[in-house]
């Protein structure tokens, strides 16, 4: 609860900095600030009970509170990566503000006990963020970006809201226990139109997670979108999107599973098919990105679609690593881009001679992204595999493996280039401190959770 | 103890040498390999004076909820292959000191990395444990290859790197699928549960079980029809790297199906163990007909091991004492074998810069010596008793026909083909008048004799006097068996 408290009072402060003119303060203030809101939500982590706060609206238990800190970690990291970028921007301070009111949006997902608080915490994060998107006012991909975003997005919102009011309808609540307690009440008899609720909620979340087949944004928005933003998206939103997904799922339509686990596992399957194979031809490294957090949500599906006492764990493991991952791709893809201009892959050409350090950190962020050990992607691979074995979804699985194989081919094409390819130009690239310092900690934070699993996987078990 | 430090030291080693100055990195290399080696030399006199040798192992929790352990343990079959690993390593690497290797402290660094993921693989008695070794491995192969190999390498390694990952995750999803058979409500990775649970299960899923798992075996090792990344990834690989691959890491295939298939799903063994000795023996037949017209002497070689390798992963489906013992036999021969090859025609292609087997001929008359011993090694390939070749196809064959005597029959036919194509690519380069090339041929320098002293030496030492092998794997080959044949042949 506190850090929720703590990130929203950064949004008003940042708002703030223009008028009372300390801008220079901002950067080592939030930084500061989301260490505070993560020691708030750990000090909270013992507490014996967790009473749900406004009404229900808001519930922090473990597993809002073990997300919120993912998240506020993560945000940091973003922040010591995206230092240059913001700096260079005119409007300093409403980046700042519209960041963390969005991460703000995020950890009320990770924690609503209520369907509106569900549709607000989307409309938290999202809004923000279509706006950033089109940050650059001038560029027309980032124009473009930011159009595709809020137009598919305000579909997806409608399909959401549709699907909260046919539950609502059916059920006479908008309270996650409430619709629980009333659908073991009555078994077989729901209305027809509570599972099209269902149907709907679930084309409205799987917009969020760019899943396939409501993906079709994704490379574009990715692409357009100036790359910080990008790294933004592509990591606290799909937390925080798999985090409400799981959250609503697991609590309110557990008993009901078998009316939609099987269309979550065809997403799972389109998603980890198609993103691994367009992901191939890409030669924009962010859009291979892209296309790689598509087949990322499809693994991510296989939890949800498993649902057991695994899979929280299994979804919070993946997406921390997964999100470490891409900080580290992504914080080198700027480096790249900044000297380049482009991000093809093409550019990572001889990066191994020119700095050792970011081929390296490139490499494990690589070998992470396609599940190989002993990084942090491997096992978090493992627990989703395991998760859905245990589910009895051996079929699947099977074709993840598939598709994994698939993806180590994208992968390896960076490290290819990193390592093998001749460069262009031979000059020594620097890195500053504080670059140096995010890819040492990223890429030992990989490692970590590949070899030390069990503390996080204890988190939510 | 002893086990945990087998695995560590040339970890440390590796980050040692990496750390280290680039110039001495291959003085440090040996070094901490011949180190490593004697080492290997005290855990096989502990194995020895020590007839429970569970003691000499270690469990250490590693990811408790989820009944993961660090265990290593030692017996007479992975011994073997450790003493293999770590007596190889250090020819190898001294088989590389007249080249000069850019970024020499990163190559000896991985080539370290290398062993340490080896020895694991071999001790790893955690199937989680075995899988991470498993694919540690790959990865300093991987940048082996690609960063010091020859043309077209990218592309080349690549294909070799997604045919073995393919195996692995096929591997990985069998293993959690034998995970989730163990007793609940905590499962448990280790290899004596998992036996329990494949040996469990009804025929359908252990059929499952022995497809992924061979799969991941029959492309290292590799099988027909698994095979088609071999030929090219030994012949651009740089030379070390090819004697790690064919040396060693082939090792694994034959190893991982003896521990980690053969005892868990005796049914699916019953079911589809003839379908994979028919593949092992196709792809010596095939294996040996492609080397004998073939004109690259890399590439005969990569056939040949091809054929070799069928040849023991047969004798180990065979599944009876004699088959395994030749099986373990055979492995350690070959590893030593096929490195004398590999680093003979290393010789010959940087004297003369081809290794196309043609232009080459009368080497003997200026190189006595070199020819002397290249003889030796190709005697021991082609398995010629008082060799160590013949000790190991002995045994396998001998195994192989109580399995079945024509497929002894057919699988019999490699020695002959071996010969063949031995012979006549010894006769074409070594034998008549030396040509324009071959002339200015230089003899063997003090390096290549300490290189190839220690491979002729264990050639025919073990071929004279095999029993401390035959010694070393006899025990723990009847355990193996005993653990599991009741059921197969009921």
């Amino acid at each position: 609860m506190i850090t929720l408290f703590i990130i929203s009072l950064l949004g008003v402060i940042a708002m703030l900095a223009e008028i009372l003119k300390f801008k220079k303060l901002l950067a080592p203030l939030t930084l500061l600030g989301l260490i505070a809101a993560m020691g708030a939500g750990v000090s909270e982590w013992n507490n014996p009970v967790f009473i749900p706060v406004f009404n229900n609206m808001l519930l922090f238990n473990h597993y809002a509170l073990a997300f919120s800190i993912s998240l506020c970690l993560v945000t940091f990291l973003w922040f010591l990566m995206a230092q240059d970028y913001l700096k260079t921007e005119t409007a300093i301070t409403d980046h700042y503000a519209l960041i963390l009111f969005s991460l703000a949006g995020g950890i009320v997902l990770t924690a609503f006990g209520n369907m509106v608080m569900l549709f607000l915490g989307i409309e938290i994060l999202s809004i923000p963020l279509y706006i950033l998107a089109g940050s650059r006012k001038t560029d027309l991909a980032s124009n473009e970006a930011s159009f595709k975003y809020f137009l598919l997005g305000a579909f997806a919102i409608g399909f959401l809201l549709f699907g909260i009011a046919l539950i609502y309808g059916a059920t006479g609540s908008f309270e996650l226990n409430t619709i629980n307690q009333y659908i073991l009440q009555h078994p077989g008899e729901m209305p027809a139109f509570f599972y099209a609720g269902i149907l709907l909620i679930i084309a409205g979340l799987a917009f969020k997670v760019s899943a396939a087949p409501f993906h079709f944004w994704t490379p574009d928005v990715y692409q357009g979108a100036p790359t910080m933003i990008t790294a933004f998206m592509s990591t606290i939103v799909k937390i925080a999107a798999f985090a409400g997904f799981f959250r609503l799922f697991s609590t309110c339509f557990v008993s009901v599973a078998d009316s939609w686990n099987q269309l979550i596992g065809i997403l799972a399957i389109i998603s980890m098919l198609l993103g691994n194979i367009t992901a191939i031809r890409q030669d924009s490294f962010k859009r291979m990105l892209a296309y790689s957090s598509i087949s990322h949500a499809g693994y991510l599906l296989l939890a949800i679609l498993a649902i057991n006492n695994h899979s929280a764990g299994a979804i919070f493991l993946y997406t921390l690593a997964y999100a470490v991952a891409s900080i580290t791709a992504f914080a080198v893809l700027k480096k790249v881009y900044a000297l380049k201009n482009n991000d093809l892959i093409e550019s990572f050409n001889g990066l191994a001679k020119r700095n050792p350090l970011l081929a390296l950190s490139i490499t494990i962020a690589m070998l992470s992204l396609a599940g190989i050990p002993p990084t942090g992607g491997f096992f978090a691979k493992y627990v989703i595999f395991n998760t859905a074995l245990t589910g009895g979804h051996l079929w699947l699985v099977i074709i993840a493996v598939i598709a994994s194989l698939i993806g180590v081919y994208y992968y390896f094409k960076a490290i290819i280039a990193s390592w093998f390819k001749p460069a262009t130009d031979e000059n020594l690239i620097e890195l500053s401190l504080q670059d140096k310092l995010l890819l040492i900690i990223t890429t030992l934070l990989t490692l970590a959770i590949g070899l030390f699993p069990e503390f996080i996987l204890n988190l939510l078990s | 103890m002893i086990a945990i430090l087998l695995v560590l030291f040339p970890f440390f080693a590796s980050l040692l040498v990496l750390a280290g100055n680039a110039v001495s990195a291959k003085k440090a290399a040996l070094f901490f390999s011949v180190l490593e080696l004697l080492l290997t030399f005290y855990a096989y006199y502990l194995v020895r004076i020590q007839p429970d040798a569970t003691a000499l192992g270690c469990t250490i929790p590693w990811i408790a909820s989820l009944g993961i352990n660090f265990k290593l343990q030692l017996d007479g079959i992975n011994l073997l292959l450790v003493v293999l690993t770590n007596v190889l390593l250090p020819i190898i690497v001294l088989s590389s000191f007249t080249k000069s290797y850019k970024n020499a402290g990163v190559f000896y660094s991985l080539v370290l990395f290398m062993q340490m993921a080896l020895v694991g693989v071999f001790l790893a008695m955690d199937g989680f444990l075995f899988y991470i070794f498993w694919e540690l491995a790959l990865i300093p192969i991987y940048f082996i290859c690609l960063l010091w190999g020859g043309e077209d390498r990218a592309r080349i390694t690549f294909k070799f790197f997604i045919y073995t990952l393919s195996g692995s995750l096929f591997m990985l999803l069998g293993l959690i699928f034998l995970y989730q058979h163990t007793p609940g409500p905590l499962h448990s990775f280790d290899i004596n549960a998992l036996y329990k649970a494949g040996q469990g299960l009804d025929v359908k899923a252990q059929s499952f079980i022995f497809w992924c798992m061979f799969l991941a075996f029959a492309i290292k090792m590799p099988l027909f029809p698994f095979h088609t990344w071999q030929p090219d990834t030994y012949t651009t690989a740089p030379t070390q790297g090819t004697m790690l691959l064919s040396g060693i890491m082939l090792k694994m295939g034959t190893y991982g199906l003896l521990r980690w298939l053969m005892p868990m799903v005796p049914l699916g063994i019953a079911e589809w163990g003839p379908m994979a000795i028919a593949l092992a023996v196709i792809g010596i037949i095939y294996a040996s007909c492609i080397a004998v017209v073939q004109k690259d002497y890399k590439r005969l070689i990569a056939y040949s091991s091809i054929a070799h390798v069928g040849l023991i992963a047969a004798g180990i489906l065979a599944f009876n004492t004699q088959g395994l013992q030749g099986a373990l036999v055979q492995m350690f021969s070959h590893g030593v074998n096929v490195i004398g090859l590999f680093f003979i025609v290393d010789i010959i292609s940087t004297r003369t810069n081809t290794r196309e087997i043609a232009k080459l001929g009368g080497i003997r008359n200026v190189a006595p010596q070199f020819a002397a011993f290249f003889l030796i090694v190709l005697l021991g390939s082609i398995a010629l008793p008082l060799t160590n070749g013949f000790i190991g196809e002995f045994l396998l064959l001998n195994g192989i026909f109580q399995y079945s005597a024509w497929i002894a029959g057919i699988a019999g036919l490699s020695v002959i083909l071996g010969a063949i194509y031995m012979l006549r690519s010894y006769q074409n380069s070594m034998l008549g008048e030396p040509n324009g090339l071959t002339s200015t041929f230089r003899d063997l320098t003090v390096n290549e004799k300490a290189v190839l002293i220690p491979l002729v030496v264990l050639i025919i030492g073990l071929g004279i006097y095999p029993k401390p092998l035959l010694d070393l794997t006899g025990p723990a080959i009847q355990h193996l068996i005993n653990s599991s044949l009741p059921i197969i042949k009921p």
